[in-house]
C-alpha cells in the first residue's frame, strides 16, 4: 500500500458520462491485483476533502488505469485531468478477486452492471493470461452504459451485452442473461461487480446452481485503509452477521457472506 | 535545530502533534505510510470496555470542506485491545494515548482500571463528546456536572494523567472545561465532532443511517480556534486544539491560540502522512521566524 501524489496521466478517453485516465505508477502497479482499488485525489485543495474510491480497471506496462461515470462533484472533477497533468493516487487496496489458478481451462463468468465493469477489465484479462474461458455478462441501461462493449468486442472476449431498454444487445437486466448462460452450461465461477440489487441477484442465482461467486460491494469510504470503520456492510464473519470494513476485508466477498435481507442482519 | 517539544507538565511530548482518535485507527493502520515515532503521538480509536456494533450505514457524508460521521464507535473492546494491539506499541519511542468511553460513570472507571493493569500508555482521553451514541446527540460533555464526576471518578480510580475532550455542542464550553478542571483533570481537549445532518433531497432521506452525526474536517476548524482561544484563556491546566487541522498553519494557529498541542483527526484519513506534512510546516516557520523553541508561541495571539 502506497501513495503516489504525483502520477503522470498519459491517457484519456470519454464516452458520455464515462471516463478511462491512464497514468503511470510504477510501484503500485507492480502489486496491483484485480478487485483492488485506488483511493484517488480529485482535487488539490480542502474541496472536495475526501479521495475517491476506483476500481483497478486496467494494468498495462507500468501504466494503471480507472474507468469511472461521473457521478457527482468528484468524478465530475477527475473527468476533467487532462494527459500531463498528475493524479495523487493510494493504493493497491483492498484484497481483491480469487485469480486461481485452479481455474486454468475451466470457463469462468465475470458479471458487470454499469461503472461496475470497471474492475472486470483487468481481471478478464488476467484469468484470461491464466488460460481460463473468460465469459463477459455486460449490462447497462441504454446503450450509452456500456461504452467498453466494443473493446470487449473488438479484443475476441465472448461476451453477452443487455441493456435495460434493449438499445444496446439483449434487451433486460444483466441477471436475466445470467441465469440463461448459467443455465446452459453453468461456468466453475461467477465474479461480480454493479449496484446493489444486480449483486443480490447473481448470489441468488449462483447459490440456486452451486457455483462459487465473488461479489464486489461499494460503501462510502473515508479512507480506504482501515482507519475510520466508515465503510462497513452486513456480512457473515464466521457465520455470524457483523459490520465489516469493505476497504481492509473487501472489496470483495463470497457471495453466500454477504447479508442482503435487512431484516436477518 | 528548532526545539519542537512541548510539555504538557504531565507528560513531555516531543513535539506538539497528536494524530486524532477515530481517524488513526489502533495507530497500526498508518505504518505503511509513515514512521509513528516521528510523531508527538497518537490517540487511539475510543475504545469501550467490550466490542461494540457501531451503527448502520451509511456512516459517512461528505459536506463543503467537512465530513459528516456516525461510526458509533464500533470498536473491540479493552481486552482484545490489551492482548493484540498494545504489545505492538508499546516499544514504539512516541506517546500512545488511549480514547476511554462509558455508557456510564462505572464504565469509564472499568476501562480505566482494565488499562492500568497494561503497560505502554501515556495518558488516557476521556471521550465524554461523541455525539453518536446517545440519543440526539446528548453526552456528558453537554453538563457540568457529569463532566465533572466522570473526571473525578476516573481521577480517583486510575493511576494515569486525564485530558478530557470536550464537546463544542454546547452554549458555554468554557464553564464544562472550568468543571472538568476543578474536577482534577490534567488536561483538556477540543474539540470533539459538531452535531449536524444531511438530507437526500431526492429521496427526503437523512444521508446518514443514524440520522445525525458529527461533522468534521477544515469546515470547522475557525469555531474550534474561537473555543480553544476561550478556553485557554481561562484555564490553567494545558489545552489540546483540535479540529480542521490540514497544514503547519492551521495548527500553528491553535498553538498562537494558546493550545499547548494539536489533534489532527479527518485529515489523517485523505494523506495518511498529514501529521508529517504539520509537522514540516511547524519546523519551517520555526525557521522562517527564527524561532529556537516552538513553545514559545504558546498562546501569544495580539488581542
Ligand atoms: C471499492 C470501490 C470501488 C469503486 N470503483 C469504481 C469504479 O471503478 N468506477 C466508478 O465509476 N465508480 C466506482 N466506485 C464508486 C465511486 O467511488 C463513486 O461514484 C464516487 O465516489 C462518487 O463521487 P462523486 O464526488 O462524483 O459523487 P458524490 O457527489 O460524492 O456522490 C454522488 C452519488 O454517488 C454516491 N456515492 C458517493 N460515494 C460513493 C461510494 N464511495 N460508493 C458508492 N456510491 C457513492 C452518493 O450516494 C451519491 O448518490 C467505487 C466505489 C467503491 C467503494
Ligand atoms: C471518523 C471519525 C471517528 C472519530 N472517532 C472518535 C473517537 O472514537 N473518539 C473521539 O474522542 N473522537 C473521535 N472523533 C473526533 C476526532 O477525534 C476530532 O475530535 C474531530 O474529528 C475534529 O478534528 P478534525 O476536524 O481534525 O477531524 C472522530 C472523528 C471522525 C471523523
Ligand atoms: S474507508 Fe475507512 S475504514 Fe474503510
Amino acid at each position: 500500500m502506497l501513495k503516489n501524489p504525483e502520477a503522470k496521466i498519459v491517457g484519456r478517453e470519454a464516452w458520455g458520462d464515462y471516463v478511462l485516465l491512464r497514468f503511470e505508477a510504477p510501484t503500485i502497479s507492480a502489486l496491483a491485483r484485480p478487485g483492488q482499488f485506488l483511493m484517488v485525489r480529485v482535487a488539490d485543495g480542502p474541496y472536495p476533502l475526501l479521495r475517491r474510491p476506483l476500481g483497478i480497471h486496467l494494468r498495462k506496462d507500468k501504466a494503471l488505469g480507472v474507468f469511472f461515470k461521473i457521478a457527482g462533484e468528484g468524478t465530475a472533477l477527475l473527468a476533467r485531468k487532462r494527459p500531463g497533468e498528475t493524479l495523487d493516487v493510494l493504493g493497491p487496496l483492498g484484497n481483491g478477486f480469487s485469480v486461481d489458478p485452479c481455474l486454468a481451462g475451466k470457463a469462468v463468468f465475470a458479471v458487470g452492471g454499469g461503472r461496475g465493469i470497471a474492475p472486470l477489465y483487468f481481471l478478464a484479462w488476467e484469468l484470461r493470461a491464466l488460460g481460463a474461458a473468460v465469459k463477459i455478462l455486460y449490462g447497462g441501461r441504454t446503450k450509452d452504459d456500456v461504452p467498453l462493449a466494443a473493446r470487449f468486442r473488438d479484443e475476441a472476449f465472448d461476451q453477452v451485452l443487455t441493456t435495460d431498454d434493449g438499445s444496446a444487445g439483449r434487451e433486460g437486466f444483466v441477471t436475466a442473461a445470467l441465469e440463461e448462460e448459467a443455465g446452459k452450461a453453468a461456468p466453475a465461477m461467477i465474479f461480480a461487480c454493479g449496484p446493489d440489487p444486480m449483486l443480490e441477484a447473481v448470489g441468488r442465482i449462483a447459490a440456486a446452481r452451486d457455483i462459487p461467486a465473488e461479489l464486489s460491494l461499494e460503501s462510502r469510504m473515508g479512507c480506504g485503509f482501515g482507519a475510520c470503520w466508515g465503510c462497513v456492510q452486513r456480512v457473515r464473519v464466521d457465520g455470524k452477521p457483523a459490520w465489516v470494513k469493505i476497504c481492509e476485508d473487501g472489496p470483495v466477498f463470497p457471495a453466500e457472506a454477504v447479508v442482503w435481507d435487512k431484516d436477518a442482519r | 535545530m528548532t526545539d519542537l517539544s512541548v510539555d504538557l507538565g504531565f507528560l513531555r511530548l516531543k513535539n506538539p502533534v497528536l494524530a486524532a482518535s477515530g481517524t488513526f485507527g489502533y495507530g497500526l493502520e498508518f505504518e505503511p505510510f509513515l514512521e509513528l515515532e516521528r510523531l508527538g503521538g497518537f490517540v487511539v480509536k475510543g475504545l469501550y470496555y467490550g466490542p461494540r456494533e457501531g451503527n448502520p450505514p451509511p456512516r459517512l457524508v461528505e459536506t463543503p470542506s467537512g465530513l459528516i460521521n456516525a461510526i458509533g464507535l464500533q470498536g473491540i473492546g479493552v481486552a482484545a485491545f490489551a492482548e493484540k494491539i498494545l504489545p505492538r506499541l508499546r516499544s514504539l519511542k512516541t506517546a500512545v494515548i488511549v480514547n476511554v468511553c462509558g455508557a456510564s460513570e462505572e464504565e469509564y472507571v472499568r476501562v480505566v482500571e482494565f488499562l492500568d493493569g497494561c503497560e505502554g500508555i501515556a495518558a488516557y482521553e476521556l471521550n465524554i463528546s461523541c455525539p453518536n451514541v446517545q440519543k440526539d446527540g446528548a453526552c456528558p460533555a453537554f453538563s457540568p456536572e457529569a463532566t465533572a464526576a466522570i473526571v473525578r471518578e476516573v481521577k480517583r480510580a486510575g493511576r494515569r494523567p486525564v485530558i478530557t475532550k470536550l464537546s463544542p455542542n454546547v452554549t458555554s464550553v468554557v464553564e464544562i472545561a472550568l468543571a472538568a478542571q476543578e474536577a482534577g483533570t490534567d488536561a483538556v481537549a477540543l474539540v470533539n465532532t459538531f452535531l449536524a445532518m444531511a438530507i437526500d433531497v431526492e429521496t427526503r432521506r437523512p444521508k446518514l443511517g443514524n440520522v445525525l452525526g458529527g461533522l468534521s474536517g477544515p469546515a470547522i476548524r475557525p469555531i474550534a480556534v474561537r473555543m480553544v482561544w476561550q478556553v485557554a484563556s481561562r484555564l490553567k491546566v494545558p489545552v489540546i486544539g483540535v479540529g480542521g487541522i490540514r497544514t503547519g498553519t492551521d495548527a500553528l494557529e491553535f498553538l498562537i491560540a494558546g493550545a499547548r498541542a494539536v489533534q489532527v483527526g479527518t485529515a489523517n484519513l485523505v494523506d495518511p502522512d498529514a501529521c508529517l506534512r504539520v509537522l514540516a510546516g511547524l519546523e519551517d516557520y520555526c525557521r522562517r521566524h527564527g524561532i529556537g523553541r516552538l513553545e514559545e508561541i504558546v498562546g501569544t495571539v495580539k488581542t
